[in-house]
This record gives structure tokens, C-alpha cells and sequence, in this order.
């Protein structure tokens, strides 16, 4: 009778997962189907869910305009030099807020949380004359800076919280060995927190890619990376959403690719040090 | 080799190497929309005759707005050439971040730019944009419906007729709405279709202190009228359709009469996208008797940032973008009915284009439209749909909310005025105006 209840209960949860999981996954289901769409039947009122003549001349329309493969490197850069870069640099501030904390350290993790908080378009303008005068406005290195900066606070947290599970007596022994500072950072932290080094660059990854603001703004013909590819076919006076729905769908793509292969890594990343 | 001969592959080669120095990569701020998008397939044409190539950067209407006037007011340079409407032109020449357009060469014939154009890009009588395409707003209506209805279409039909129409047109059982307008917040969507339909109902945003007039008759006439007629003859959620969602209604069969964009003709009569290409008619956009239309007016035109290094070759691309030259090459290679309208007086004497069938109609509604006289009482402000102030943007933006909100029930039309009275004059104030 327990067992009964038990497998009741899982099939349930079971339901109840798929159930939000497709809820979540329906924008995007519905963002590719219609790229397979005439014009015409994306705006379909009842919608046509499977059963529609499929069409790749979206996709072909969209190669034929624009450049793709250009947006997309800009974004493997942008995306993946900011992701880097921020580990380089947070991997050392974190350690020494987890191992070496001062009086301050809680404030400065919520100081630099608070960064955050501050609407992007506050300071658009002190950015973009910064970026003028360095002459790094349109350009891949100064988009890799900016997205840097923007997901260092949490890249630092998230790289924190992971550390906080390494017992200190790990990295005390390993100083009772010997080990330097970079030798304690490198050999025996790192190693220990791949799994939410990983997780980290995986998510910060996915966040410099789909950042939409300031590589709007900070870009024109050379730097622009896929936000801007989809962006080019949105318009307020004509339906556009098939085009619209295939560049999406070409932008999103990798990144989906790239987290269905990384998803174990992701959740156990996220979800490191959650139950004790 | 002679001496001679090496002097003159020497002069050759520096010839050669300076046509190549002159020639220059342009970078182009662009909106999405048909005709931009034909012009970029085009472009090998001016590269073709110039030597120079082109860049494009093409973004969704508001955000190019934002991107290119944080890029011309930081004086950043990332654009040499942006498409901006009528509403920024003059304002945006008056503080001088353009480059004038008064050195135009002899063969691009600027007096061929249609006046009402020509003076909506202007600051002081100087041209700052050269219009790409202009467009203005009509009534397009399903022909079969209103015969079904047993009425006729007037070329220029009043807001009762139209009112009257829509109410024998709507069968909701069918879902036909009779009539589909811009209820949706925003100063460039439900924003300029209230404000273009004020003028006709004797209504401005300003009297000539600068004092805002929603406190007056003509306004609480005009907004409701409006949702009078909406609420009974048109679609559900109006409040919140813009351009984009009554095309999709009126293609799917759904809307009796659509007043909007004359762009949106060629839309609405692709046999492509529209289930009802074969059964629309045309007319003037309505009038209430008081000498004013409710018709707007814009064009998107090509500018030059102050400062830009690349003038001379900005220019050209101008020339070459805006010309008679340009017209022919677009109908030859996509037909008459796909150049761009309403730029230039002579396409409208050419007698390929008399032959579209919305031509004389966009043409007429164009004309009928004038923004340095747009309203019934006088006003101290140049636009038809807006006012060519820095400020009205963001006001617009606040009072078509209040109005959407009406649109949608959760307020009164009389607390809608109020609050846009207190919203414009607060921000008159603060801006220094009164």
C-alpha cells in the first residue's frame, strides 16, 4: 500500500515536472516552430501548432541578409573572453574573502551585489563617453571588458559560496607543506572547486551571450554579437515574426547545444553546498 | 622599360592608389522595415559606382532612437550616415549635430523633394535629412464589406460616417470588427493616432504659452469619441494594438477599416501575407468639418552626424539613396509598386506609378498634411502627430499610457485628461517652457 502511494506520488511529481518544464520551454518550442512558418501562418489566428506546410525559407532569407557567422564569433568572443577574464580575476578575490576574510568582507560581497541593482541605462552615458574617449566603442575588446565587470560580482559570489565548502584545514596543511600562495591557489583550491569553477563559466557564459544591453548599445558594424543579429529583424511596422522567429532561433541555438550537453554539470554546479 | 613608360605605369600606380584611399567604408544606422531592407540588397549598385562600401546596422525602430541619439549627442562617431524621422531632424539641427544638406549636387534636383517633406526636414529653411521614403495615414477598408453594409466609401469621408460604417460593418459572431485602430501606449503608436486625430476634432497639445490643453472640450471629444467607437465596434484589447497586431487582424479578415501608415498598402494588398488583398479600397484619413484631416505625416530620411570624417562619401550615399536614379533601379529590379513613396514630387508624375493602386492616394494624404499648420487653433509647434520639441517624446510616451488605460477600462476618460494635463504641464514647467 506504501509502495502505491509512494509510486502515486511520484508519478505526480513526475506530471508536475514535465508539466512546468514545458511551460518554461514553450516560448522558445513556439519561437522555432514558427520559424518554419510563412509570414503569413506565423500570425495565424487560431494558431497552427504542427500542422503547417514547413518551410526553411526563413532561415535562407535571413543567410542571404545578413552575415551570421560574424554575429556569432562576436559573440563566442564577447561571451567567452568575459567569462574567462572574470574567473581570472575572481578566483584570487574569492579565496581571499572565503579563507582570509576581514571585518568588511560581508559588506564588500553586498556592496558589490548592490552594483546590480542599479538600472544598466543609469550609466550609459559616463560608459559610452568612456568608451569614446579610449576609442573602444564597436569593439570586441571593450564589450569583453564591460561584460566582465558586469558579471564579476557574480562570478565572485558564486565562486565564494563554492569555497566556503572547502575545509580551511585542507589549505592549511598544504601550507604546513610547503605551498606558496599561488601553489595553494592553483594545485589544491582550484582542483577541489572545478565542479563550481565550471558551473560558474558555464552560466556566466550563458549570461555575457545573452546580454542584450550594452552590446546593443556599444556596438555598431564590427562588434555586434548575435543580440544585435536578432534585433536587426524586429520591427514595429511590418510582420516580420517568421524572420524574426528563425534569426532567434539561429542565435539561441548554440547556447541551447551547449547546455543539454553541460546540464549535469550546471545543476550540480548550481545546487553545490544547497542541502547539508 | 623606358624611362617614359616607367613614369607613366608610376603615375598609373599612384592614381590607383589614391581612388583607393578615397574610398571609404560607410557605417549606416538603419530601421527594419521593407524598404531599408531593399535598399541594403541594392547596395553593391553605389559601391559599383563610388568605390565605396557600406556597413549596415540595422535595429528595431526604438532602438535605434536611443542608440543613435546617445551616439550624436556623445559626439561618438559610430555612425557615418543615421536614419532618423521628422520628429528628430530639426531638433537635432537646430543644435547643430548635422551636417547641413545645402551643397546637393545640381543633377539631384533638391526642389523634386515633395515640400511637405522637404519642410519637416528642415531647421530655419535648411534641409538636415534627405527624405528616403515618406508616408503619411489613410483609411484602407474592405470593399466587399462595405457593400455587404450597403454603403459607399467616400474619397473623404467625416468621423460620423466612419463611426456610422464601422457600427453596420462589426458581425462579431464572425469576428468582423468594422473598424481597428492604435490603442497601444507609446508616443510613435496609440500616441500619434490620438494626437493626428485631435487636430481634426479642433484639439492641440499646446496654445501658444505653451500651456498644455487637455483640460479642453476638444480633447474629452476626441478621446471619447474614440473609445466610444472602439468599444463598440472594435477588436477586443485594442488598448493595447499597435501597427503591428491591426495588420495582422485586418490580412486575417478581421477588421472592416483600418486607418493607418499609407506603407502599410502595399501589406494589405500582397496576395502574399493578406487573405483580403483583392477586396481593399482607399480613402482620405476622416475629417470632423473643422478644415483639419486626421492624417499624419512622416518620412525617414538620412542624416550626417556633425564631425564625421567621411562627408564627402556620406553624401554620395545620400545621392545615390534619394534620387530619381535610385526609383528606376528599385522598380526594375522589384517593380513599381515596391519603390519608395513619398519622397518625390516626380514619382507622381511618372506614369509607371500612376498605374499602383494606392499611389494617388498616399500622395493626396501627403499633401493634405501640413506641420507647420496642423491644427485648428493656432499652436506654437512644427509636427502633425507630434510637437518637434526635445521633451514631447517622453511626455507623449506618459499620456498615451493614461489614454491606453482608458482605452482598457481602468480609468475614465475624464481622470485620463486630468492626469495628462498635470503630466504636461509639470514637465513644460520643469523644462523651462512656462
Amino acid at each position: 500500500m506504501a509502495r502505491a502511494v509512494t509510486g502515486q506520488r511520484k508519478m505526480i511529481n513526475t506530471l508536475a515536472a514535465w508539466s512546468v518544464g514545458l511551460l518554461i520551454f514553450f516560448p522558445i518550442l513556439w519561437t522555432i516552430l514558427t520559424s518554419f512558418k510563412s509570414e503569413a501562418q506565423a500570425i495565424a489566428n487560431p494558431p497552427v501548432f504542427f500542422l503547417f506546410d514547413w518551410t526553411l525559407e526563413n532561415y535562407s532569407a535571413v543567410q542571404e541578409r545578413s552575415n551570421y557567422s560574424k554575429f556569432l564569433w562576436n559573440s563566442i568572443i564577447i561571451a567567452g573572453g568575459s567569462t574567462l577574464l572574470g574567473v581570472l580575476i575572481a578566483v584570487p578575490a574569492a579565496w581571499s574573502m572565503a579563507f582570509v576574510p576581514g571585518k568588511r568582507t560581508k559588506d564588500i560581497l553586498l556592496w558589490m551585489l548592490s552594483t546590480k541593482m542599479l538600472p544598466a541605462v543609469g550609466v550609459l552615458y559616463p560608459i559610452y563617453l568612456g568608451f569614446v574617449k579610449a576609442g573602444l566603442l564597436d569593439t570586441r575588446v571593450g564589450l569583453v571588458i564591460v561584460m566582465m565587470l558586469i558579471n564579476l560580482p557574480i562570478i565572485v559570489w558564486m565562486l565564494y559560496t563554492y569555497f566556503r565548502e572547502i575545509p580551511s584545514e585542507i589549505l592549511e596543511a598544504a601550507r604546513m607543506d610547503g605551498a606558496t600562495l599561488r601553489d595553494e591557489i592553483i594545485h589544491v583550491l582550484t582542483p577541489m572547486a572545478i565542479p563550481g569553477i565550471a558551473s560558474t563559466l558555464l552560466l556566466n557564459f550563458i549570461l555575457a551571450w545573452n546580454e542584450a544591453f550594452w552590446t546593443l548599445n556599444l556596438t555598431a558594424a564590427k562588434a555586434a554579437p548575435l543580440t544585435a543579429f536578432i534585433a536587426s529583424y524586429s520591427s514595429p511596422e511590418g510582420l516580420f515574426f517568421a524572420k524574426l522567429s528563425a534569426a532567434s532561433t539561429m542565435a539561441i541555438a548554440p547556447i541551447l547545444i551547449l547546455g543539454w550537453f553541460s546540464q549535469k554539470q550546471l545543476v550540480r554546479g548550481l545546487t553545490f553546498g544547497a542541502v547539508k | 622599360m623606358t624611362f617614359n613608360k616607367a613614369l607613366i605605369a608610376a603615375g598609373v600606380a599612384s592614381l590607383l592608389a589614391a581612388s583607393t584611399a578615397q574610398a571609404d567604408n560607410l557605417v549606416i544606422a538603419t530601421v527594419n522595415n521593407g524598404d531599408m531592407i531593399r535598399m541594403q540588397g541594392l547596395t553593391s549598385d553605389f559601391t559599383d559606382k563610388t568605390g565605396h562600401t557600406v556597413e549596415w546596422v540595422t535595429l528595431e525602430e526604438n532602438v535605434l532612437r536611443q542608440r543613435v541619439t546617445t551616439d550624436i549627442t556623445t559626439k561618438g562617431g559610430a555612425f557615418d550616415i543615421m536614419t532618423i524621422g521628422m520628429y528628430e531632424t530639426p531638433i537635432w539641427g537646430k543644435n547643430g549635430w548635422l551636417v547641413p544638406m545645402d551643397d546637393l549636387s545640381e543633377e539631384y534636383d533638391v526642389d523634386d523633394i515633395l515640400p511637405a517633406m522637404a519642410g519637416g526636414l528642415s531647421y530655419e529653411g535648411t534641409l538636415y535629412a534627405a527624405p528616403f521614403y515618406g508616408e503619411s495615414s489613410m483609411i484602407m477598408y474592405r470593399t466587399d464589406l462595405m457593400e455587404a453594409a450597403g454603403m459607399e466609401m467616400p474619397e473623404a469621408p467625416t468621423w460620423t460616417f466612419i463611426k456610422d460604417a464601422a457600427a453596420a460593418m462589426t458581425d462579431r459572431d464572425n469576428e468582423i470588427n468594422g473598424v481597428c485602430l492604435r490603442g497601444k501606449a507609446g508616443w510613435g503608436e496609440g500616441g500619434a493616432f490620438i494626437t493626428a486625430m485631435s487636430n481634426s476634432f479642433g484639439a492641440r497639445w499646446f496654445d501658444e504659452g505653451w500651456n498644455a490643453q487637455f483640460d479642453t472640450e476638444e480633447w474629452a471629444n476626441t478621446i471619447n469619441f474614440f473609445k466610444d467607437m472602439m468599444d463598440a465596434s472594435g477588436p477586443s484589447g485594442y488598448a493595447t494594438n499597435g501597427f503591428n497586431e491591426n495588420l495582422s487582424l485586418f490580412n486575417q479578415g478581421k477588421c472592416g477599416m483600418w486607418i493607418d501608415a499609407t506603407v502599410a498598402a502595399s501589406f494589405v494588398t500582397n496576395p502574399k501575407d493578406s487573405t483580403v488583398a483583392d477586396s481593399v479600397g482607399f480613402a482620405l484619413a476622416p475629417d470632423n468639418g473643422l478644415g483639419k484631416r486626421s492624417n499624419w505625416l512622416w518620412a525617414w530620411a538620412l542624416g550626417i552626424p556633425a564631425g564625421t570624417q567621411k562627408e564627402a562619401a556620406a553624401k554620395q550615399f545620400i545621392e545615390w539613396a534619394t534620387s530619381t536614379d535610385y526609383i528606376e533601379l528599385v522598380a526594375a529590379n522589384e517593380g513599381w509598386a515596391n519603390v519608395p513613396p513619398g519622397a518625390r514630387t516626380s514619382l507622381y508624375e511618372n506614369p509607371n506609378y500612376k498605374d499602383v493602386p494606392f499611389a494617388k492616394m498616399t500622395l493626396d494624404s501627403i499633401l493634405s498634411a501640413d506641420p507647420n499648420d496642423s491644427t485648428v487653433k493656432p499652436s506654437p509647434y512644427v509636427g502633425v502627430q507630434f510637437a518637434a520639441i526635445p521633451e514631447f517624446a517622453g511626455i507623449a510616451t506618459e499620456v498615451s499610457q493614461e489614454f491606453s488605460a482608458a482605452y482598457a477600462g481602468q480609468q475614465t476618460v475624464a481622470e485620463a485628461l486630468a492626469k495628462a494635463q498635470a503630466i504636461t504641464n509639470d514637465a513644460m514647467e520643469a523644462a523651462g517652457y512656462k
